[in-house]
């Protein structure tokens, strides 16, 4: 920014302050996934059978699939902090690159579950779907609302981890100040705590 | 920044809590194949809940937090689960 | 106290960064700066969604068409309501007075996120040009109100998507103001203000932060869905593809209702400041007037269905919904007699800023006891969907957050530019303002009672009296906006020097100079005394004792 001077001059970056920004974020982004779960609960009150005969067209050994590699690309973020903090950075690029190869993995079994549903005719406004009964058809209606904006989570979460990988190699982010990296991180868990509530909701209430 | 003091987490806990993590999620996909009917919704639910607490708590590092933190986040889950149940108000009783 | 001859910075305003003209102002990080931005670009949107609003009571000062169909009709109080709701009030006072007040009246130099802030400032732009496009392009001017409900706003052919898609980006600018004054107000406090030595108008602001940035998402993903329904036809309130109308109801007012709340608090909060300052005395129930702006907040949060008592919803939910709505009235009507409380036995100027905040207890309260009509089941279903309702909404968020506005902007002008305005002219500004707005809106409530329905067109020949009021009363209403836009702008550049301390009021933004300096403290000041503190201690004590 142009007029970076006109900001309190800052004896020390507001460590605590960031975090707290990064957190208020996440609220808001757990009320967005929030309404659709909401949309979700109503619907599937007003149409249990439906929704259970619908949840049984999803490929429930890719989604598993998805959660293993997310859970452990969570953990691999959360290890890099804990080398940031050891000042291991290294080892912190490494295990960011990790992340995101895993991130990766997710869209392409993404992309190929997608992939399957379109064969099948099952995407919003095709004849096949719109012939389902109502249940079925707001039941996929929602899977391609809720697994389509986590998508798109998961991929401004890669953007953030790759942004974060050069900010460690210019030596922007250290053992003294990883804010950075714990929000991304954060973010990251976050991406990966609505994907929890996603797969059973998408893939095993059947 | 040096003068703060931050818990640093061991490589060894991260991989326990992930060892934990897919336990639950097996146990998850396992009740689901039991084909359980009304209960498999509450079970999976309710190991949704566990797994998305132990994400808070260890990998988001919210154990470690100060206080504030700790009460703005269960004040924000009370505040949505406040929200499902007055919509719910209108849809169960109509 | 210090002047700005002794000063030894610059005027936020004078000052000279990497560019030069507006290049300066609009990559300014400065809060002061970008509060000033809002308030320019606010107050062209006024102007025009005024016109807009002025033309529909021309409109119907006689009954059938007149100089406009019915068509352009909707477009107008759509385009009028969205313009109003989603990019004047909502942030209007957080993001002018909030971005302007909030850290000098804590004793700081900036918000948490300057550079965030500014990026807000720029998605309210973005959100701004896509809803005036939505009025321009082809396809012709949404016509759905500001409401957006389906499912007519998934079928008609209208530049609905547009409009979505600008409340879509205006709110993100809202949550992001929001968490912005969140942890500015945490964070960067100056040493000594506790929580409860701290100024109203910030406990105001953090009311108001939180449900932009707990209510604001919901709305969100809401007209996200819409755009989805219209783009992928995906049915989730479409009832010809298994949807659920109401459902949308739901979810819009989840927000819509809380919006309210996020007017009319920060609205709440420059009135709390400025009786004290007018009555030179402590404000009354300081606590009271804190925790009541929570409380608000937190219960604002769940009185949604309340717009939803003719839609179908179920018995146990009305009768919830409608208790709660009385119960916010509570924390509301601590509010006003802590204000009236305020002044009693105080030394009592009338200058203009006080006369408007006067005016705006006296409109809330009207708006208010309307909204208790409207809270109750039974006379809500007489009444719903009447122009009793748009009576009483342009009492609270006109006579309220908009009176609060110009009390605010009254307030701190001499602050913001450094020179004084008419009070002469504000005072006949104010006459017209008020006798216009009543006149205005005041025929709704009675035409609305004997049937009148709200966004009709045209109407049947018994309820002319009420429109042709109406319209003699948009006529001196705009009368009184222009006065007062001419008194503030023409005095901008040649008003009388201010001193730092027009007012005599106490709280930190009165004890630097007029405009501030670019980092507002020479020195961080450390706070000793409550924040509406007057003089000696002797003195306080003496007056708890009469």
């Amino acid at each position: 920014m142009a007029e970076i001077k006109n900001i309190a001059p800052s004896e020390h970056h507001d460590y605590q302050g960031s975090k707290m920004g990064m957190w208020i974020f996440i609220f808001t982004e757990l009320f967005l996934f929030g309404g659709l779960f909401l949309v979700y609960a109503v619907f599937r009150t007003q149409y249990s059978a439906d929704f259970h005969k619908a949840a049984e067209e999803t490929n429930t050994f890719i989604g598993t699939l998805n959660t293993i590699v997310l859970l452990i690309s969570s953990m691999t973020v959360a290890m890099s902090i804990t080398a940031i903090q050891s000042n291991n950075k290294g080892r912190a690029i490494r295990l960011l690159l990790v992340t995101i190869v895993l991130a990766l993995i997710f869209m392409v079994n993404k992309y190929f579950e997608w992939g399957h549903k379109f064969e099948l005719r099952l995407y919003p406004g095709s004849v096949v779907l719109t012939n389902l009964p109502k249940g079925e058809l707001l039941f996929f209606g929602l899977y391609f609302m809720m697994t389509g904006l986590h998508a798109l989570h998961v991929l401004v979460g890669m953007i953030l981890l790759t942004v974060t990988i050069f900010r460690i190699k210019s030596g922007h982010v250290h053992s003294g100040n990883f804010s950075l990296i714990e929000n991304s991180g954060l973010y990251w868990h976050l991406v990966d705590l609505i994907w929890i509530f996603l797969f059973p909701m998408m893939y095993l209430i059947t | 920044m040096s003068t703060e003091k931050h818990h640093i987490s061991t490589y060894m806990s991260h991989g326990a809590v992930l060892v934990i993590l897919l336990s639950l999620t097996a146990l998850s996909v396992g009740m689901a194949e039991l084909h359980l009917g009304a209960i498999s919704v509450a079970v999976a639910l309710l190991v949704a809940s566990v797994k998305g607490t132990t994400v808070l708590t260890y990998f988001m590092h919210l154990k470690y937090e100060s206080l504030f933190t700790k009460i703005m986040v269960a004040a924000v889950f009370l505040m949505y689960a406040l929200v499902i149940i007055f919509l719910f108000f209108d849809y169960l009783f109509r | 106290m210090s002047n700005s001859e002794t000063h030894p910075q610059v005027s936020y305003l004078e000052y000279q960064g990497k560019y030069k003209g507006i290049l300066g102002w609009i990559t300014s990080t400065d809060h002061k700066r970008i509060a000033l931005l809002y308030l320019y670009c606010i107050i062209i949107f006024f102007f025009v969604a005024a016109f807009l609003g002025l033309t529909m009571s021309i409109e119907k000062m006689r009954p059938g068409q007149d100089f406009m169909n019915a068509q352009t009709y909707n477009g107008f109080f759509t385009v009028h309501g969205i313009i109003m709701i989603f990019m004047i009030v909502i942030p209007g006072l957080a993001a002018v007075f909030g971005n302007f007040a909030l850290p000098l009246l804590i004793g700081a130099r900036d918000v948490a996120f300057p550079r965030l802030n500014l990026f807000s400032w720029y998605l309210y732009v973005t959100g701004a040009i896509l809803a005036v496009l939505s009025q321009l392009l082809k396809g012709g001017a949404p016509d759905t109100g500001w409401t957006f409900y389906v499912p007519y706003s998934a079928g008609s052919s209208t530049n609905v998507i547009w409009a979505l898609t600008a409340a879509f980006v205006l709110g993100f600018s809202s949550i992001l103001t929001g968490l912005n004054f969140i942890v500015t107000i945490h964070r960067m406090r100056a040493p000594g203000m506790t929580w409860f030595k701290m100024p109203l108008f910030p406990w105001a602001l953090y009311a108001t932060a939180w449900i932009q940035v707990l209510a604001t998402p919901i709305v969100g993903i809401t007209l996200l869905m819409v755009i989805a329904e219209r783009v992928l036809h995906i049915g989730f309130f479409d009832p010809a593809l298994g949807g659920d109308p109401v459902l949308f109801q739901h979810l819009f007012w989840i927000y819509s209702h809380p919006a309210v709340y996020i007017m009319i608090l920060p609205a709440m909060g420059v009135i709390t400041e400025i009786f004290p300052t007018f009555s030179q005395k402590p404000v009354f129930g300081y606590g009271a007037i804190a925790i009541s702006s929570l409380a608000i907040a937190f219960v604002g949060y769940f009185v949604w269905g309340h717009h939803m008592f003719t839609s179908g919803i179920s018995y146990w939910s009305k009768w919830f919904f409608s208790f709660l709505t009385f119960i916010v009235a509570v924390p509301s009507a601590i509010k006003v007699f802590n204000w009236i409380s305020t002044m009693y036995g105080g030394s009592i100027q009338m200058r203009p800023p006080l006369l408007y905040a006067i005016s705006f207890v006296f409109l809330f309260m009207i708006g208010g006891f309307t909204g208790l009509f409207l809270g109750a089941l039974a006379t809500n279903v007489q009444l719903h969907d009447t122009t009793f309702v748009v009576a009483h909404f342009h009492y609270i968020i006109f006579g309220g957050m908009g009176f609060a506005f110009f009390a605010g902007l009254h307030y701190w002008y001499p602050k913001m530019f450094g020179r004084m305005y008419s009070d002469r002219w504000a005072y006949i500004a104010w006459g017209f303002t008020f006798v216009g707005f009543n006149l205005l809106y005041f025929p709704q409530f009675i035409i609305g009672i004997q049937g009148m329905p709200r966004r009709y067109f045209d109407y049947l020949p018994q309820f002319q009296w009420g429109h042709f009021l109406s319209g003699i009363g948009a006529f001196i209403l705009v009368t009184g906006l222009i006065l007062m836009a001419w008194n503030l702008i023409y005095h901008k550049k040649r008003g009388a020097i201010a001193p730092a301390n027009p007012w005599k009021g106490v709280t930190l933004e009165w004890q630097i100079a007029s405009p501030p300096p670019v980092e507002n403290f020479d020195e961080i000041p450390v706070i000793k005394h409550n924040p509406y503190w007057f003089g000696t201690e002797e003195e306080i004590r003496r007056e708890k004792k009469s």
